[in-house]
């Protein structure tokens, strides 16, 4: 804030209530009682007229004492401009204190849970529900409530994974992030279009959708020289580099026709965010109990 | 030649202004004494001190079922009234009955004035209670107005000590009484004694409260009447000319003036008002109600008390002052039953059937139904179309329960979760769900469906919620 603009404020604050001020003393008006009297305000309505007696004094002193709280306030906080005030208050302070309560009171759940191993927290039903408030509130978003996800996003709990279902593959996941990238065209830039839609027939055979078997032989072929070095001589996919298998009909990206090509022609770049430095590894290591709960027994 | 040089002053002479003395507008406050009385109905608000007084006190310390009979627990979200427990979800009964509350007293009000202040009001019973206090320790009002003249000596600081000490523990009993409404009073009562909270709010409330009755109650009294209360400034408009408010009689009372009891007053050419100044000692407000229907006026009949008991005196009948109608004091007849007494009568019994009926028909159950944001619907592999939902499950009842979910809206709509869980006792369980349907069974893009819970163990516990499927369009 520039020193103009601060100094506008301060004006603007300080003027009003000072104005405020002002105005309560320059309203008092001589009497010649104190008392209640039969004077009028001039004010009639209907026939009433307004009396003009005098204020309780308490009710004056209350409004002083207002006035003194708006200063109080003012030195306090910040309030005038770009003056800080003198408790240093600010919302980020506020913010921060309260985390650190928040941790105060939980930590000792959290680090009772962190002590367990992750297929034994994935027992605990007191850690599964703290695990599922956590990925309602961190994960739904993308991958949905029920953990399913959606175009783009994988679904967490069946046994299908793009780096792995153990426990610690699934915690790595969550606190260091993964960067998946399907180039286009995958290692074979000259590709045509014919070449895409071979490719595809080739995968669509897996699970039987294939339409024209002279065009999904041309695909394997093609499949060999330009995806296998990802996505496995077999198609089966690599945990490793988080090639999908391309033999399940479990399709990140869509499984019809269409989206297969549009995959193939453009790639794709899928993200997970790294978690550990968001949540604190402790909390990682509760949502992974809760995601390794999901897929058990699938 | 030591003769002065005669000097003559040219200045102009100032302008006689009138003197003026200059006020602040901001009165003091008079104090008000008010003179003790008995009569009929200074014992009708005594019983009905006495009821409401010990109900304050003693219900806390009543329990049933190991609970307390009313018990606000603010930290744990639940409210304990009479065995029964009430939820946040429940507070739309909270609305109902406070518009009970304000349309009972428009109710008592446009048919009997200010009757609630003048008998119920808690402003008034902890005033009547300290006013008592007040004449036991520095006695009547004569005498109390001759102790404030007197010199500082010790037996008037003994006396104002005294009063003051009764006052801070009456107001004390008070505050704790109130806070055990919040916190279980037993507890309470032995934590208190022995400094043994954790955190300081307890301690703050407590002593908040008992500063507030002690100023309430022993300095503002009438104050509050005057020009705090919110219920004070409209009230007016519920009066008409057959609402039951104290009034003086002034055809049969005027002209007054004092006169001998054997003096025929007929034939001194004055009405029966003895021009006494009891009714204004004995008011509460220290208004003179021979002036007519003031806002100040709270109804307490002090006044018709103090009337009564002059007129006896004097062997006239009573009544000067009374309870009665503007219509009856113009000689007209008046209405008990009117377009405004017989409204609110009837919305109030409408709201008190409707309460009644909420609160017998409340289901120990709560759902909400939360549609997931992000993807507003999936494709399956199999191809169906899929919606993600998180709902909220309350069991409010006191033990726990299993319950079972269905849900209805569409040809072929499956729960593809689970839909059968166990929520323990005052618990919010959190159950994410997936529903599918096959596309050609959606009609449009955008159905109404309705999630219905139902306890497995009592058919009759059951909560529904609507929300809404959505699908792609179709293809």
């Amino acid at each position: 804030m520039s020193s103009f603009w601060s100094a506008w404020i301060i004006i603007i604050s300080l003027g009003s209530v000072f104005g405020c001020w002002w105005l309560l003393y320059a309203t008092r008006k001589s009497q010649t009682s104190n008392t209640e009297t039969e004077e009028t305000t001039g004010h009639t309505y209907d026939g009433i007229e307004e009396l003009d007696n005098p204020l309780p004094k308490w009710w004056f002193y209350m409004f002083l004492a207002t006035i003194f709280f708006g200063l109080a306030y003012y030195a306090l906080y910040p309030g005038l401009g770009s003056y800080p005030g003198l408790l240093g208050w600010t919302s980020t302070n506020q913010w921060e204190q309260e985390v650190e309560e928040a941790d105060a009171e939980y930590g000792p759940i959290f680090a009772a849970f962190a002590e367990k191993s992750v297929e034994d927290l994935s027992k605990d039903p007191a850690a599964l529900k703290v695990g599922q408030r956590l990925f309602a509130n961190n994960c739904a978003i993308c991958h949905g409530s029920t953990a399913r996800g959606s175009l783009g996003f994988p679904n967490l709990t069946d046994s299908d994974w793009l780096y792995g279902g153990s426990a610690d593959a699934i915690k790595q996941t969550i606190g260091h992030g993964r960067n998946g990238n399907m180039p286009a065209k995958g290692l074979n830039p000259a590709m045509s279009k014919s070449d895409i839609d071979d490719l595809t027939n080739y995968l669509l055979a897996f699970s039987n959708r294939a339409e024209d078997k002279a065009s999904s032989e041309r695909g394997a072929a093609m499949f060999q020289t330009a995806c296998a070095a990802c996505h496995g001589a077999d198609a089966k996919g690599n945990l490793a580099m988080g090639a999908p298998n391309l033999t399940d009909n479990v399709w990140l990206y869509g499984g019809t026709p269409s989206m297969i090509k549009q995959t193939i022609e453009f790639g794709r770049a899928g993200v997970m965010p790294a978690h550990n430095e968001l949540l604190g590894e402790e909390k990682v290591h509760v949502l992974s109990a809760y995601i390794y709960s999901l897929s058990q027994g699938k | 030649m030591s003769a002065n040089i005669p000097v003559k002053n040219i200045d102009p002479s100032p302008k006689k202004k009138p003197e003026e003395t200059t006020i602040d507008l901001y009165a003091s406050r008079k104090k008000i004494y008010v003179k003790e009385i008995t009569g009929v109905f200074q014992r009708i608000r005594t019983a009905s001190l006495w009821l409401l007084m010990s109900m304050y006190f003693i219900f806390c310390w009543v329990s049933i079922n190991g609970e307390q009979l009313i018990y606000f627990d603010i930290p744990g979200r639940k409210f304990h009234l009479f065995g029964e427990t009430f939820w946040p979800q429940d507070f739309v009964l909270l609305s109902w009955l406070l518009i009970i509350c304000a349309f009972g007293l428009f109710f008592i009000t446009s048919l009997f004035g200010r009757i609630w202040c003048g008998y119920t009001c808690p402003q008034t019973v902890w005033t009547f209670i300290f006013m008592w206090a007040e004449e036991k320790v520095e006695g009547s009002r004569n005498k109390r107005i001759k102790l404030d003249k007197a010199p500082n000596d010790a037996s008037k600081t003994l006396k104002k000590v005294i009063k003051h000490s009764i006052w801070l523990l009456i107001a004390f009993a008070t505050g704790l009484t109130f806070v055990g409404y919040f916190y279980p009073i037993r507890e309470l009562v032995v934590d208190f004694f022995s400094f043994n909270f954790i955190g300081g709010w307890a301690y703050f409330w407590i002593l908040f409260f008992t500063a507030a009755t002690y100023i309430n109650a022993g300095w503002l009294r009438e104050q509050v009447c005057l020009y705090m209360c919110p219920y004070a400034r409209f009230q007016s408009v519920m009066f008409d000319k057959d609402t039951m408010v104290v009034s003086y009689n002034p055809n049969r009372g005027e002209p007054r003036g004092s006169r001998k009891k054997s003096a025929d007053p007929k034939q001194a050419g004055l009405g029966d008002c003895v021009d006494c100044g009891m009714c204004v000692q004995v008011c509460p407000t220290g208004i003179d109600i021979r002036d007519g229907l003031q806002y100040e006026c709270i109804g307490c009949a002090l006044c018709i008390d103090a009337c009564d008991q002059i007129m006896d005196k004097m062997n006239y009948p009573k009544g000067l002052i009374s309870y009665s109608t503007e219509n009856s004091l113009e000689g007209k007849q008046s209405h008990l039953v009117r377009p405004k007494s017989v409204g609110y009568g009837l919305m109030l019994l409408f709201m008190i059937a409707s309460v009644i009926y909420g609160v017998t028909s409340r289901v120990p159950l709560g759902l909400d139904v939360i549609k997931d944001r992000g993807a507003l619907y999936q494709l399956t592999g199999m191809g169906l179309v899929e919606n993600s939902y998180t709902l909220k499950v309350i069991n409010m009842s006191d033990q726990p329960r299993e319950f079972e979910l269905a849900v209805t809206g569409i040809e072929g709509l499956s729960i593809s979760t689970e839909t059968r869980f166990t929520v323990n006792s005052g618990e919010v369980y959190s159950l994410p769900t997936s529903i599918e349907v096959d596309p050609a069974n959606m009609t449009q893009t955008n159905h109404d469906i309705e999630f219905v819970v139902i306890a497995n163990d009592d058919k009759s516990v059951k909560a529904t919620s609507d929300s809404r499927f959505l699908g792609p369009l179709s293809y």
